[in-house]
């Protein structure tokens, strides 16, 4: 076999590429599939309740992660500031998963109690109220915006689709719970899911 | 990690380092037919843009061994070979980790328990504590600052800890308690229930305490109310407040929400409940009591 031969074959040459792209990921990543460290959850870490998964996509939607990491690295720098670094077993149940890859603002794997529920309040709707050095954007709206719960039974059905099949050890969403979703999440306010789960972030370390 | 995955890793890394060795001597590899070095090819496109059969250029083919040279040593001193732990006995959070924490407590370990053995009293007043405040200053600025400010002034909600004007009570033994354990309001009740014109009643008194009601005659009977409606229960007849609640004294011009006749109002009516979090678990008893020095030391001139 010869360069021509692989150069003139279209479809040699794409099976060949995909063999050598694969690699990488059947390495790296396949073995995950099968560790305990990555697929069982970390001591105390639990399913989301309905209004923290509300809060949780509003985080996401507001785009929290291009300036805030959840990833503490075991680094002093970063143990000595947010606490216990983080570990793979606390984002069983992160689909998809907060990393970021950017701190404009500070690292929040660990802000559940940190500070409290007021403080959380007044620097949503003005961070420069609390922190008058801050550069953070105002959430305001998330002041005025009520949800309705319409889709949280939904997304905990999709959630035990993931979770399944990625965490055998791992909480399911049980069938009374997606019943009673919408009651527990109607009428709060989106500031109100954010900081409930913000408050919860990383407090299954505290145990540690 | 399990056998079977360690050895899935260590094969196909290992055929993988083998494949780019044969990738490269393959493609090296003279063919019969093929032009001599130096020559062109005969493959021309364009009418005249021919290429020539040049070997590759050296610099790049040995960087290209050097990679590969450079992947075996390195998966020789590190872990990367499935459950090979590596000849340097590295990892992320063992030597590395545990490496520098180790390193900074032999380090810092001995600054902190030199101080930790003079009283928060003496290391906030004496000139020759200068630094331990101000590390206490630095780690109020990582700890601290979002609730009460790079300064310490603190913001609506949250104390200023400079007026000398103290909550939970302002002793050493106080403010440790605070820092480490944190403090949760047992808070201050809604009040809606008694009406608009009685909370104006109460607000009108409580800012006459520091002579800034509009309206006397609404603060006399203010205060008759204060005296009936449970206020002098936590903030006492005097309504100079009760450190063991963490109750706000009213009788003087230090505002935690502010002091506007309508916030003054609003507190009434809906109520108010601060809560300052542990941090015992994350700053260790040292760093508190740093900590505590600092924080004593600001409103120490007045």
């Amino acid at each position: 076999m010869s360069h021509e031969v692989v150069e003139k074959n279209v479809g040699l040459l794409m099976v060949l590429i995909l063999i050598v792209v694969s690699i990488g990921g059947l390495v790296e990543i396949v073995p995950l599939f099968f560790m305990a460290d990555t697929t069982e959850p970390a001591p105390g870490v639990h399913k989301y309740d309905p209004l923290a998964i509300e809060g949780r996509d509003v985080y996401v939607r507001e785009g929290c992660y291009t300036c805030h990491s959840q990833m503490i690295r075991p680094f002093r720098a970063e143990t000595e500031r947010y606490g216990h670094y983080s570990v793979a077993g606390e984002f069983v149940y992160d689909h998809p998963f907060q990393w970021g890859s950017k701190r404009t603002g500070p690292d929040l794997a660990r802000v559940g109690g940190r500070y409290s529920d007021d403080w959380h309040f007044a620097h949503l709707y003005n961070p420069r109220d609390v922190v008058p050095e801050s550069n953070m954007p105002a959430f305001t709206w998330l002041f005025d915006n009520k949800l309705d719960g319409k889709d949280t039974a939904a997304k905990m059905k999709a959630l035990n689709v993931v979770v399944r099949a990625t965490c055998p050890k791992c909480e399911l969403y049980t069938e009374e719970e997606m019943k009673n979703a919408q009651k527990a999440v109607a009428g709060k306010t989106e500031a109100e899911a954010v900081v409930h789960y913000l408050q919860g972030m990383g407090t299954a370390s505290k145990q540690w | 990690m399990s056998t079977f995955w360690s050895g899935w890793i260590i094969v196909l890394s290992g055929l993988n380092i083998l494949a780019c060795f044969w990738l490269i001597s393959w493609t090296m590899k003279r063919r019969a037919g093929e032009s001599a070095q130096g020559d062109v090819t005969g493959h021309t496109w364009d009418g005249d843009l021919q290429e020539y059969n040049n070997p590759l250029p050296r610099w790049w083919l040995y960087l290209f061994y050097g990679t590969l040279a450079f992947a075996i040593v390195y998966l020789i001193l590190y872990p990367g070979m499935g459950n090979w732990k590596g000849i340097l006995g590295w990892s992320s959070h063992g030597s590395q980790y545990e490496g520098e924490m180790a390193r900074a407590k032999a380090k810092y370990d001995p600054i902190y328990q030199q101080y930790a053995k003079v009283p928060v009293a003496a290391l906030a007043a004496k000139p020759e504590y200068e630094e331990a405040r101000e590390m206490g200053k630095r780690l109020f600025l990582t700890y601290c600052m979002q609730c009460h400010q790079s300064d310490a002034s603190g913001a609506r909600g949250f104390p200023n800890l400079t007026d000398n004007d103290w909550l939970y009570g302002g002793k050493p033994e106080d403010i440790v308690k605070s820092i480490a354990d944190g403090r949760t309001s047992i808070g201050m009740p809604a009040h809606a229930q008694l009406g608009d014109e009685k909370i104006q009643k109460l607000g009108q008194y409580v800012l006459s305490l520091s002579g800034r009601a509009t309206d006397q005659g609404a603060a006399e009977e203010g205060k008759q109310l204060f005296m009936t409606v449970g206020c002098a229960g936590c903030h006492g007849a005097d309504a100079k407040g009760n450190q063991a609640l963490g109750a706000p004294n009213l009788a003087n011009n230090i505002w935690l929400y502010g002091g506007s006749p309508k916030t003054v109002e609003k507190s009434i009516r809906e109520g108010r409940k601060g809560i300052m979090p542990a941090h015992k678990k994350l700053l260790g008893e040292e760093k508190i009591h740093l900590l505590a020095a600092y924080v004593k030391s600001l409103s120490q001139t007045q």
